[in-house]
């Protein structure tokens, strides 16, 4: 089977009417073009999520003190803060659906769920889209000790993980409010971010770079800040390396033990790793990890040549297409099957977008950048594949073919179109055999053949 | 494709929920029956939105009670001479008599001060405490009485809802279905199914099981299906079944309980709904009931003080329900703190005297045999399961 029968498959979100077949390097070309998906559905920045925030924040106190008018105020702005959370949401899908840079959607997710900061408070859920908008799709074919910098100045992040609440136990600000350290993102910025569970490093690693990591916070005016005050005094070892002095506590020290922590082997391992098995299979070649970590261990992680060496390995120009699509992937790729644009997607009244993805979504078992944890959405396709999940993606398949089959045409083609080469016989007889074309579109949504990639 | 007239509108029409037609069923498999490790059924409803205990179970008998709080426009019973239950759970009364029904008041989880509904509730599921940071524990504490347990069958463990609640998420395999979920297959579709599936066994065999659980809750429907508003009874209904066969642990949610206002208006439903989902498990359990335990546990409890909307705000300790004929009922456990300034928490809500965890421990221990080290080590790692309540019976 020629490449381009399924790159878009393994590296995109298949085949549609607006969505041609490429080949690997054609997708890879499309990287170094201007972001044309973002500007055309853009999120909200972070700087006006602020004001949403302000505003609500300043309404519920209004309203704690029972102030004349502050229940509409109060109203007013939780309805602005969730409209912000619905339009990033038809944003972020539309781009996908769009078509225009598939595999620039799928690195964005990818590194979305590597950094996972699920939203936990009204804010955050009115800008876990505009999180990924600015900590990762900027980066993700730059340099990766970039992207983790972005990462860890952005307030989603130190929200979920605690951050903003971890105070030196010897700091200025600790004597004052008797607050102390949270080791928790040092934790994960280790465990998950960067080198990799078991990778060497110890508790007393984990809990000097609590203490290097103190000072990040958050305000409601700039969104990030760095507080010297509550930043514990004195000079952190970590992995071997002094970081910090006696001197004021600087944000550079802690670029600084970023930068490293980029270009450690462990980081590099780990990341090859999880793309290998992101693109190609839960258990791929030792090659394809291998060299994946080379490149990224000589170009001192950059993200674009790690890419590179992805679209051009020869374990990805071959079948089979092992990976389960993960519920988003599913419901934007049928949808661009069957042909629906981005604008379409951007234009769904609240209850269209909750009843037509929202809610299969959490029944397929994917809440909307919610994953239980911060590791982020599993990778087995059995997790995805249960009787409630596949029952939910046929009752879904079904429910919009019911729809689309006029306009979706015969079967037949629709099936050549959306999965060419790759259907087997027995889908090919079975959507040939279905009593309805509705029943026939429904069969090849349904599919194993649809769901892999 | 670029038909005009096929818009996004008649697309979304159709994605709602579908009908259903009895079939024959190619993909059934057998379901084999096998030994189950537990006589015991634990049934775990998590509360989301933060249940108001002081509304629910007034502690009438405390003098400081009056003044915090209008009973929002709803009547009470007196339970024991100082706590009285809310009437939206009058229908269970006959269970308090019987014995069969028990609260636990002034309890709570650790968590603390941030009162967020996300983060109590991933504390909630995690069974983690202030000596672990939740995001550290990746399981839910339901997962893991499973995994210490050996001979753990696929449906031992049952989450039911569209959700998959992280309260049972983990290692141990643990089944998922929600019976809203709804396979709109004829004969020949379904004869299709199996073949578009058949080279693919993950496929294959979750289709297979899909459609055994889309027919097991279509027999069982047979009283007219769900009520409107009331879609906890479906769940309970399947619950109950699925508990008469091999199911040990089952969770699902009630959700709606954040009355920050409207309290008069809200209480009394969600109540209904909670008695409702309560006396369907006991019919649907049967003789079954006697072994059973129900604990119904939220994140928090609200502010001590009605606030200005009819309602009540985030608080911290609350109350928790217990229900099954295992529960030794009729009783309310508490080690009451009182609700003077001094003895509330941060001066604003119900101070926490215990842990809702304790409890559950305590239950897992007389209901599934579960040592008091696995479950301060394993299940509820660092806790202190302190002295028994004896809740069960």
């Amino acid at each position: 089977m020629r490449e381009q029968d399924f790159a878009q498959v393994r590296f995109g979100y298949g085949f549609g009417p607006r969505v041609p077949a490429q080949n690997r390097a054609e997708m890879f070309a499309e990287l170094s073009r201007p972001d044309r998906a973002q500007q055309q559905f853009p999120i909200m920045p972070m700087r006006q999520a602020l004001q949403l925030g302000r505003e609500f924040r300043d309404a519920a106190r209004a309203r704690r003190n029972g102030e004349i008018g502050a229940e509409a105020r109060y109203d007013t702005a939780q309805t602005a803060l969730r409209s912000a959370s619905g339009n990033g949401m038809r944003a972020s899908l539309a781009r996908i659906v769009e078509g225009v840079d598939p595999l620039r959607e799928r690195l964005t997710w990818f590194w979305a769920d590597h950094f996972t900061a699920a939203p936990n408070s009204p804010l955050t859920r009115a800008t876990v889209t505009t999180y990924v908008d600015e900590a990762i799709r900027p980066h993700i074919v730059g340099r990766f000790a970039d992207m983790l910098k972005a990462v860890v100045r952005h307030p989603a992040m130190l929200t979920y993980l605690d951050q903003q609440v971890s105070i030196g136990p010897n700091s200025l600000a600790a004597t004052r409010t008797g607050r102390g350290l949270n080791e928790n993102f040092a934790r994960e910025l280790l465990e998950l971010h960067t080198m990799g569970v078991g990778a060497g490093y110890t508790q007393s690693d984990v809990r000097e770079a609590a203490e290097l990591l103190t000072g990040l916070s958050i305000d409601f005016d700039d969104g990030f800040v760095f507080r010297p005050r509550a930043a514990e005094p004195g000079p952190e070892t970590i992995l071997g390396r002094s970081y910090g002095s006696d001197e004021r506590a600087r944000l550079a020290d802690i670029d600084a033990f970023l930068e490293d922590l980029a270009q450690r082997p462990e980081t590099a391992e780990h990341l090859a790793q999880k793309l290998a098995v992101h693109f190609v299979d839960d258990a791929p070649s030792t090659a394809l990890a291998e060299d994946l970590a080379a490149v990224y261990r000589e170009t001192s992680g950059h993200l674009g040549a790690v890419t590179e060496t992805l679209m051009s390995h020869p374990d990805t120009a071959t079948l089979p297409l092992r990976k389960v699509k993960p519920p988003m992937a599913f419901i934007t790729s049928a949808l661009i099957a069957l042909g629906l644009g981005g604008s379409e997607i951007a234009g769904l009244s609240r209850p269209e977008l909750g009843r037509m993805i929202v809610r299969p979504l959490a029944g397929m078992g994917q809440m909307f950048m919610r994953p239980a944890g911060p590791d982020g959405w599993p990778e087995d396709g059995a997790h995805w594949i249960t009787p409630q999940g596949l029952a939910t993606r046929i009752s879904w398949a079904t429910a919009v073919a019911d729809r689309a089959a006029d306009a979706a045409g015969d079967p037949r083609s629709f099936l050549d179109r959306t999965l060419g080469a790759l259907a087997g016989p027995r889908l090919q007889f079975a959507v040939s055999a279905a009593e309805t074309r509705a029943e026939g579109i429904a069969l090849v949504l349904a599919s194993a053949e649809f769901n892999r990639r | 494709m670029n038909d005009p007239t096929w818009t996004r509108r008649n697309l979304l029409k159709g994605v709602g929920m579908l009908g259903c037609s009895a079939a024959a069923y190619p993909l059934m498999t057998d379901i084999t029956f096998a030994s189950a490790p537990w006589d015991g059924r634990l049934v775990v409803i998590v509360l989301r939105g933060a249940m108001d205990g002081l509304d629910v179970l007034r502690p009438v008998g405390d003098r400081n009670f009056a003044a915090l709080r209008s009973p929002f426009g709803a009547t009470a019973t007196d339970l024991d001479g100082f706590f009285s239950m809310h009437d939206g759970l009058s229908d269970v009364l006959p269970l308090w008599r019987t014995g069969d029904l028990a609260f636990a008041h002034a309890v709570s989880t650790p968590y603390r001060d941030e009162r967020s509904h996300f983060d109590g509730q991933d504390m909630l599921e995690a069974g983690s405490g202030q000596n672990i940071a939740t995001a550290q524990v990746r399981d839910g504490w339901l997962n893991r009485l499973l995994q210490t347990t050996p001979g753990i069958e696929a449906e031992t463990g049952f989450a039911i809802g569209r959700d998959n609640p992280r309260i049972l998420i983990g290692d141990a395999p643990v089944a998922n279905w929600s019976p809203e979920t709804q396979l709109r297959l004829g004969p020949a579709a379904e004869g299709l199914l199996a073949e578009i599936y058949h080279d693919d066994p993950l496929f294959r065999d979750a289709a297979a099981e899909a459609v055994a659980l889309a027919r097991s809750v279509e027999t069982m429907d047979s009283s007219g299906g769900p009520a409107p508003g009331r879609p906890e009874r479906a769940i309970a209904e399947f619950a109950a079944a699925k508990m008469q066969q091999d199911t040990r642990v089952v969770s699902f949610s009630i959700s709606g309980w954040d009355t920050h206002r409207g309290q008069a208006n809200a209480m009394p439903n969600l109540l209904e709904r909670l008695s409702d989902t309560i006396l369907t498990l006991r019919q649907g359990l049967g003789e079954t009931w006697s072994q059973t335990a129900v604990l119904a546990v939220t994140e928090f409890g609200r502010t001590a003080r009605e606030n200005g909307s009819g309602g009540t705000d985030h608080g911290t300790g609350g109350a928790m329900v217990m229900a099954g004929g295992a529960i030794r009922g009729g009783q309310v456990y508490t080690r009451w703190p009182g609700l003077s300034e001094a003895d509330l928490y941060d001066r604003r809500d119900l101070m926490p005297t215990a842990d809702v965890r304790s409890y559950a421990g305590w239950v897992m221990h007389a209901l599934m045999g579960q040592d008091r080290s696995t479950i301060e080590g394993t299940i509820f790692p660092g806790l202190d399961l302190g002295q028994n309540p004896n809740v069960i019976r």
